[in-house]
Formats: C-alpha cells, structure tokens, sequence
C-alpha cells in the first residue's frame, strides 16, 4: 500500500509499504529519516519517540497505515519545529532542548537520545519549568544504558532554565 | 495482510462482519508488539483510528458513556473526579507515550488478566457496550472476562465504549511491578466504596486467569459496614475487620507461578493491597462525609 504523510513539515510518501509495517520501519528505511531508533519494538524503550499529530508516541507501535494523512516531526525535524514554535533561533541551529543535552553531557552512546530530544521537548512545551518529578515522569518511558540519567535530568534542567530566562529576557 | 481504514463506525462494523478474523486496532499498544515480534500475522487489520467518536467521552448525570479509544492520557486528565480508580489506574499503565495511544478498548479486547484497567472496571462495574451489524449488547462488565486472554466478544462484534457509573465515594487502585513506570502488574487491586447503596466492590489483577471480583471480601465488608453502623457514624475501622477483608480478598484469588512473581507471593500481595485501600478509601470517606481529620494512616 501507499503511505503518505507529512514529516518534519515536508509531504512524504512510501510505496509498497507491508500492511503489518510500522511507522518506525517507514521513517527509517523507506523515508531515509533514521533518528528515530529502532530497538525493543514493543513500546518499552522509548528510542522511537515521534511526535504523531502534536502527541509524543513510539512509531515502533503505529502502523504504518494508522499515519496517512497525518503530521509526523522525528528529531530530524526537531530543531526547525522548534524554532517556528518558539520564534526564535536560527535556521541551522539546534534546538534548545539539544544544545543543552550537549551542553550538561548528557550523550554517551546516544542511542536513546533521539527518543530523549523528542520526549524532553515535549514536556518543556507543556511546562517551562517542570520540577524533577515532572521529568522523571515525562521521561519515564525512554530508557538509557549508558548515563544513569543524572546528566539527562541536568540537560531538561538546564533548557528549562534557559527557556525561562530568554523569555524573562524578552519581557513576555 | 489488507489494512482496512473505515471512515465511520458503521463501515466499521461492516468491515468486521464481512471479515470476522480481521483484528482490530486503534493505539497499537498491544497489537503493533504481536505483530512486530511476528506472534501475530492477521490477515486484516482493521484501522479505528478516523473514527473520531471512539476517542470522544460523554459524562452524563449517574454515568460516563467513555470511547473504546479514548487515550489513557485524557481519562488521568479529564475523568480523575468522575472515575478515580479508573484515573489512578491510567496513570500506572507503562509510559506517558504508550498512555497517548492505548486506551480501555484495547485492555478490553486484549483481556489479559495483567491489563490494568480491569480492576477498576470491575470495582465500579458497568457495560462494555459491544457492537454488530446485528445490534448493540451491553456486556455487563461481571460477564466480560471468559477465560485468559479471552472476552465475551462474538467475532463480528466491536467495543464502542464502556458505560461506567460516576463514582459515589472514595476509589483506590494500587498496583505491584518492579518500577513505578513501564512495567505490567505482578498483580493489582481496586476498591471502590459505594455509599449510596452501602457497599462495595473490588477488582484483582494478575492473580487468576481472568481479572476478578473478591465477592467474599466484598460481602464480609458490606455485612461489617452495616452492621456496625460504619457508614453513619464515620468511624474507624477496627484491624480486625481490615484484616478480614485482606485474607478474603488473597482468598479470591488463583494466580500462578511465573518469571514476575510466585503464587504465594501474588496472594500475599494482593492481601496487603486490598488492606491499604481499604485504609486510604476509609479515609478519605471519613473525611469527605464526617469532616474527620483523619490524619495520616499507616497502610
């Protein structure tokens, strides 16, 4: 079957799509879009966090099918839809969520980290300033082998703060 | 494999009754894992996602009307006042990604005994309302769970939603697992009290091949309520009662030895929970209807 769908705000389609196919598997092999992780496919891990229609969900457990027609953004896009959601940045820059992963070391492997960007940009649109069980809750879905997480809860941290002082800054 | 992608519930329901086999599936939770790890190759797959009513709920004055795909997400968010054991439930299941997509449909057609909404939904009690191009059945929740992994559903039948009563008093859930998120229950326990008609009700989790009332327990309790005059008088509960409740419930049930935990362990815990619900919902019922303080119970 043929999927079409928006990602990362361009119109996408696959062809000969298997009907039992995830929107992972079409992300990753027939759309070239590899950030989001393929790893446990049962929903456990959270390497595959999109943002499907707005809402955060793991494409290892959409169908394929379930995504036609729909607005999809992968990490690949995260930077750009960022920016128009914030109205701030540079074409080219990385998202403030990602700056501060970089910025606190909250990337070992990185394998996790995509599904991390994802979920962690997600809670700071909901909530400027979550407390940290705000963010072990938001993140709680999204596993990691390598940090321990210290340095990931740093990271949501240190963009909460910035966020509050840019928009401190700015007056709003 | 053909995806059927019906526009509206009555092509649904076509679609269903023209393929009986054909599985169907809304947030994917359950049957994207089957698929993906190849335990599953149904030859339809039946896409509920644009039917937009399934994910819509209506609170009405004596019962919330909840879509089968209403996302666990919107009923913590949303229902926490009209259906808190159902809402604390929610909040348990496996992650804030997977709460955006499964919904009470989705346990139901599954019926695992692990699934964690079905102790609240037996606690509260209810219609699954199931569908055919054949009419509408309200399967009353009691009668829904026939055996593992099976319902009450005919094969041309779809869940449209479940019928719940809005709650009349205090409702707990708690639940045991390794992690406080993404894990499925080693077993679970859900009490609602009932105030207005003096009784009460439970539902257990992960301990026998079906989700279970303790009808024991539930009997004992009401009898000792009444008979002590608890409900009017708004007092505590003796342990001994407490007590009595907790051997009746690990009484109801009928678990087995398996990798997330021993029968004996599942009994015992089931036990303690049916014990620390009773003490918080008492609580909190003393407090709502008698203005007691209360203070904090040790469980």
């Amino acid at each position: 079957m043929r999927v079409t769908c928006t990602v990362n705000g361009r119109e996408q389609r696959a062809d000969d799509v298997w009907e039992g196919e995830s929107l992972l598997y079409v992300l990753r092999e027939r759309m070239g879009l590899p950030g989001a992780k393929n790893a446990c496919e049962q929903g456990e891990c959270g390497s595959c966090t999109v943002r499907l229609d707005g809402v955060p969900v793991c494409a290892c457990l959409v169908a394929a099918g379930q995504a036609e027609g729909r607005d999809v953004v992968t990490v690949e896009g995260l930077a750009d839809f960022a920016r128009q959601r914030d109205g701030s940045g540079e074409p080219g820059e990385l998202a403030p969520v990602q700056r501060a992963f970089i910025d606190a070391g909250a990337i070992q492997c990185g394998f996790c980290t995509p599904g991390l960007l994802v979920a962690a940009d997600e809670l700071l649109e909901r909530n400027d300033s979550p407390s940290d069980a705000d963010i072990r809750e938001a993140l709680s879905g999204n596993l990691c082998r390598c940090t321990g997480y210290e340095k990931i809860l740093d990271a949501v941290r240190l963009a909460a703060a910035r966020g509050t002082a840019r928009t401190t800054g700015q007056g709003a | 494999m053909d995806f059927l992608r019906p526009a509206s519930w009555e092509e649904a329901l076509a679609a269903k009754a023209e393929h009986p086999t054909a599985v169907p599936i809304a947030g994917g939770t359950d049957v994207m894992v089957e698929i993906n790890f190849d335990h599953r190759r149904p030859a339809y797959l039946l896409d509920l996602n644009r039917i937009g009513d399934l994910a819509e709920w209506e609170v009405g004055e004596r019962t919330v009307r909840l879509g089968a795909s209403v996302p666990y997400t919107r009923i913590m968010e949303n229902l926490r006042t009209e259906l808190p054991g159902l809402a604390l439930a929610a909040h348990t299941v496996a992650s804030p990604q997977i709460r955006n997509r499964g919904g009470v449909g989705g346990n139901l057609g599954t019926a695992s005994p692990a699934g964690d909404a079905h102790p609240p939904l037996l606690a509260t009690g209810g219609a699954v309302e199931a569908e055919s191009v054949r009419g509408v059945r309200m399967i009353p929740v009691d009668d829904f769970y026939v055996g593992v992994k099976r319902n009450a559903l005919a094969p041309d039948e779809l869940i449209r939603a479940v019928h719940l009563p809005k709650a009349d008093g205090p409702q707990q859930f708690s639940k045991v697992g390794t992690r406080n998120a993404m894990v499925i229950a080693v077993c679970a326990f859900a009490l609602a009290l009932h105030p207005e008609t003096r009784t009460v009700r439970t539902g257990i989790g992960s301990a026998a091949p079906t989700p279970v009332r303790a009808r024991a327990a539930e009997e004992f309790l009401t009898a000792a309520l009444a008979d002590g005059g608890f409900w009017e008088s708004g007092h505590p509960l003796p342990p001994s009662v407490a007590r009595q409740f907790a051997q009746l419930a690990a009484g109801a049930c009928n678990p087995i030895d398996d990798v997330r935990g021993s029968a004996r362990y599942r009994r015992h815990a089931v036990g303690v929970m049916a014990r620390r619900t009773l003490g918080w919902t008492w609580e909190s019922y003393r407090g709502r209807a008698h203005g007691s303080q209360g203070g904090a119970q040790c469980a």
